[in-house]
């Protein structure tokens, strides 16, 4: 007991700042001066989730290398929305090439940083959900086999979000797109297809696997931290939501992926070399319903005609995970500081 | 220079790209109510002293706390804390225990020697205070701090009122008591003790009072007729509390009998029993839903060895048998007699059936209006257009030290507006801060810390404190528990989740402000905000 009393500061590290913690123990995004990689007047949607979703993880990544990094971007809504000729949000060095390539584009940089001799700038290469698991797949898995110095960074809002909302390989089952309409017997995106990236990145026994939310800032900046520290091929998969896409509330975007994770259809992991090394674990577990019901992306499994066998098989796959990964925690688990 | 191929422009940042113009809603930082603050008699800014003992910043925190409140060591021991009742933690898991972080602060205080803040510089205005108890004292306290002179005048020979002669000092130990009353005195208060003011209107003129707070408290023990033989002890609560306070019990035999159900039954029963009574019997009309008395009182009078007769009225008493009446809820919850009767041994009765004014001292002034043995007052506790303020038991409210704490401080700032010839401003009232508004996802989940009891064996016979003050680490940890509701308590969540990058953070304790340049009006900073301190309003234009 009396070592938790020690470790009590009111919201602990939930929350992004807290007074009551020492500078060090705060996050990135708590300090007045932080990077700010990407800037104000981006062309973001409100409530952006793939926006956040960078700061966060460019600004740690400038934290842990001195502000030491390039970034390699592929062609997705980040892009588009940051770099509308002539502006740019970038206050890094940035690059854009093709939609398929931004991996391979990253193995050069980071050849051509080994060629010079310059060992402290790092490379970090970033795509939405489409330039990875469809578009760059090839590329990626390249640089992953080569384990090129690289910290590939997905942003998964589920789908091609700025082209109109198409399906990607990481749209979820039954979910509303342009290209997988709610209607028929089998609404919305199919079942038992789409790529489970992160895993598939662990198959490749690469250095570093890890998955995070904009909903959990401390999980996800040591995460980025963590990368850093590690030479070689290392992913990071963040779920970014997006309310444009999702037809959630532009204010949900935070709350909207707590409960991918607490719900356990998104887990929360990290790995080294192909084993998992830690699993962040439900606090306060919810049904699927609670997170689908929020998204009018799934508006079809609910209102006048419900779809509770539907609902049912999503709450299986979430019920796979908690599982799989071991979501629920033991039973004397502590507290997080 | 060579422009190459197909640029033409320079790069430009997106700051030049005001996405503020999107906006049809702002976010705005706002205070709201806390519902401590709100519930608290005394009108203690509670989120505020707390916030300060978070950081253990004590001293601060007690500074605070005595801008409305000088008896935080009493308080953190007699007061029923509303505050507790009305915090929202209790939907978390329990409320904040702030009654007892209350008391370490004023315990500190005590042991540190801290002091209250200076008195106001002189005035010329004098203002008699009568009665010296929680609600004069409190009074003189918040005059003084004004810079009007007090003179404080009370028919006893000690200083505290009910706080002395009520409350028994396994409740509230006298060192604590005397130490914080004598903090008030030292701030220069003119003290007339054993004094009875017959005639208020003739006190004031002979000592050219500008005004005057009347603080006589509730001092009569209600009396019921109940056929008793002529030998039969009967005494009422407050005299009995009274006698013991002053070191001169009267003897009451081993089987005492309370009828009453509120706090001074409570504390006469537990009384008796320290002194001796083997059989303590609090004989009450009605049941345990619908007593005067807190729960937590009744838990440690029945861990003491009081036994309670619920829904039982006192018909007779020979001297040595009472008979008792059962009686019955109607559906009104109202008691009815039942027909049925049972004896009961005992030695004496103590009748705590309540308490009436005297109010004698008001037969010359005709403009104070005495409705059922109250005064009745403006919200500024004044009496009467000539400058006669009222407060505590003597007025109609709630009869707790707390309360009447509450009373002399709104008297105060009454007496101030009515002496300068100032019109009271209606003070702004934030919304309050309900749970609704709150994100609790973001509070880390710890229960409250209990405060240790005295062993029981021992509380029965010696008049030692009961309850026990938390130490350090606890009382750090209590406050930690705050949720801040409605106040911003710089967690730099608004700052973190923007996608904008529309949020400055203007340094420690200042807070943060809007770009509203950028800020797109998404509202994730409002739903993300733990305490509910930021609300979006519709764009103009």
């Amino acid at each position: 007991m009396t070592s938790q009393r020690v470790h009590f500061y009111q919201i602990g590290s939930f929350a992004v700042g807290n007074r009551l913690l020492d500078q060090e123990e705060r996050t990135v995004q708590a300090q007045a001066d932080r990077a700010n990689s990407i800037d104000s007047g981006h062309r973001a949607c409100q409530g952006c989730g793939e926006a956040l979703g960078a700061r966060y993880a460019l600004d740690a990544a400038m934290r842990a290398t001195n502000g030491q990094i390039v970034a390699v971007n592929a062609t997705g809504c980040l892009e588009v929305f940051s770099t509308p000729y002539p502006e740019t949000s970038w206050r890094i060095p940035w690059l854009h090439s093709l939609f398929g390539n931004a991996p391979a584009v990253a193995t050069g940089v980071a050849a051509a940083l080994r060629v010079k001799g310059v060992k402290d700038v790092r490379v970090v290469a970033q795509a939405g959900d489409g330039g990875t698991v469809d578009i760059g797949f090839g590329c990626l898995s390249g640089m992953f086999e080569r384990n090129d110095d690289v910290l590939f960074i997905c942003y998964d809002n589920q789908g091609y979000m700025n082209t109109g909302v198409q399906r990607s390989a990481a749209t979820p089952p039954a979910a509303r797109t342009a290209t997988t309409e709610a209607v028929g017997p089998e609404p919305g995106n199919t079942f038992g297809q789409g790529k489970d990236l992160p895993r598939i990145a662990m198959a490749h026994n690469i250095p570093y696997v890890a998955t995070a939310t904009v909903a959990d800032l401390h999980d996800l900046e040591r995460k980025v931290e963590r990368a850093m520290e590690i030479r070689g091929a290392r992913y990071l998969h963040i779920l970014v939501p997006c309310p444009l896409g999702w037809g959630s509330a532009s204010d949900e975007t935070i709350h909207v992926a707590r409960l991918a994770k607490e719900s356990g259809l998104f887990p929360v992991f990290e790995a080294e070399g192909g084993v998992i090394r830690s699993v962040s674990r439900i606090r306060r577990p919810v049904p699927v319903e609670e997170y689908l019901s929020l998204q009018r992306r799934f508006a079809h499994l609910f209102g006048a005609h419900p779809r509770p066998d539907v609902i049912a098989r999503i709450q299986s796959m979430a019920d796979e995970n908690i599982a799989r990964y071991g979501l629920f925690a033991p039973e004397s688990a502590e507290e997080s500081v | 220079m060579t422009i190459p191929f197909a640029i033409t422009l320079d790069v430009g940042s997106s700051r030049a790209n005001h996405t503020g113009s999107w906006r049809v809603e702002r976010p705005v930082y706002v205070d709201r109510l806390p519902p401590c603050n709100d519930a608290c008699p005394a009108g203690e800014n509670i989120q505020g002293w707390l916030y300060d003992a978070e950081a253990g910043n004590y001293e601060a925190a007690w500074h605070k706390l005595v801008e409305e409140n000088p008896f935080p060591a009493i308080m953190g021991r007699v007061c029923f804390h509303p505050c507790e009742t009305a915090c929202n933690r209790v939907q978390v898991d329990e409320a904040v225990g702030i009654n007892a972080v209350e008391r370490f602060l004023g315990d500190l205080a005590l042991e540190k020697g801290w002091t209250l803040p200076e008195p106001g510089s002189d005035t010329g205005k004098r203002v008699l205070v009568v009665g010296a108890g929680p609600a004069g004292l409190s009074a003189t306290y918040h005059l003084r701090r004004l810079g009007h002179h007090v003179r404080l005048v009370d028919s006893a020979s000690r200083l505290g009122g009910m706080m002395h002669y009520g409350i028994p000092a396994y409740r509230l130990p006298r060192t604590v008591l005397d130490a914080e009353i004598a903090r008030v005195i030292a701030m220069g208060v003119e003290i007339q003790l054993n004094h009875v003011v017959h005639d208020v209107e003739q006190e004031r003129r002979d000592g050219k009072f500008d005004a005057v707070f009347l603080a006589v408290g509730a001092q009569i023990g209600k009396r019921v007729d109940i056929p008793a033989g002529d030998s039969s002890r009967v005494i009422d609560a407050v005299n009995f509390l009274h006698h013991v306070a002053n070191d001169d019990p009267p003897l009451l035999g081993r089987r005492v009998v309370i009828y009453g159900g509120g706090d001074t039954a409570f504390d006469a029963a537990r009384t008796a029993r320290r002194l001796g009574a083997t059989d303590a019997v609090i004989v009450y009309r009605r049941n345990r839903e619908r007593m005067g008395a807190s729960g937590e009182e009744l838990e440690q009078a029945l861990g003491e060895g009081v036994t309670v007769r619920w829904l039982s009225t006192v018909n007779k008493f020979d001297g040595d048998h009472i008979v008792l009446e059962k009686m019955k809820l109607n559906a009104d919850g109202f008691p009815e007699p039942t027909g049925q009767f049972e004896e009961l041994g005992a030695d004496s009765l103590v009748l705590a059936l309540g308490q009436d004014t005297d109010l004698s001292l008001l037969e010359h002034a005709d403009d104070v209006a005495v409705r059922d043995g109250s005064v009745e007052v403006l919200d500024s506790m004044m009496a009467s257009p000539s400058g006669i303020f009222a407060g505590g038991d003597a007025v109609p409210a709630q009869r707790t030290a707390t309360v009447a704490i509450g009373h002399g401080k709104r008297a105060a700032h009454g007496i101030d507006d009515f002496v300068t010839g100032r019109v009271a401003e209606p003070k702004e009232r934030h919304e309050l801060a309900s749970f609704e508004r709150l994100n609790t996802w973001y509070y880390a989940d710890a229960p409250r810390t209990e405060r240790p009891e005295l062993e029981r064996i021992r509380r029965q016979t010696n008049f030692e404190e009961v309850i026990g003050g938390l130490s350090e680490d606890n009382a750090l940890f209590e406050a930690r528990r705050c949720m801040s509701c409605g106040n911003c308590f710089e967690c730099d969540n608004c700052l973190g989740v923007c996608p904008d990058n529309a949020v400055i953070k203007l340094g420690d304790n200042m807070r943060y402000q809007f770009d509203y340049d950028f800020c797109k009006g998404c509202g994730i900073c409002v739903k993300e905000c733990p305490c509910g301190a930021i609300e979006m309003v519709p764009e103009r234009n």
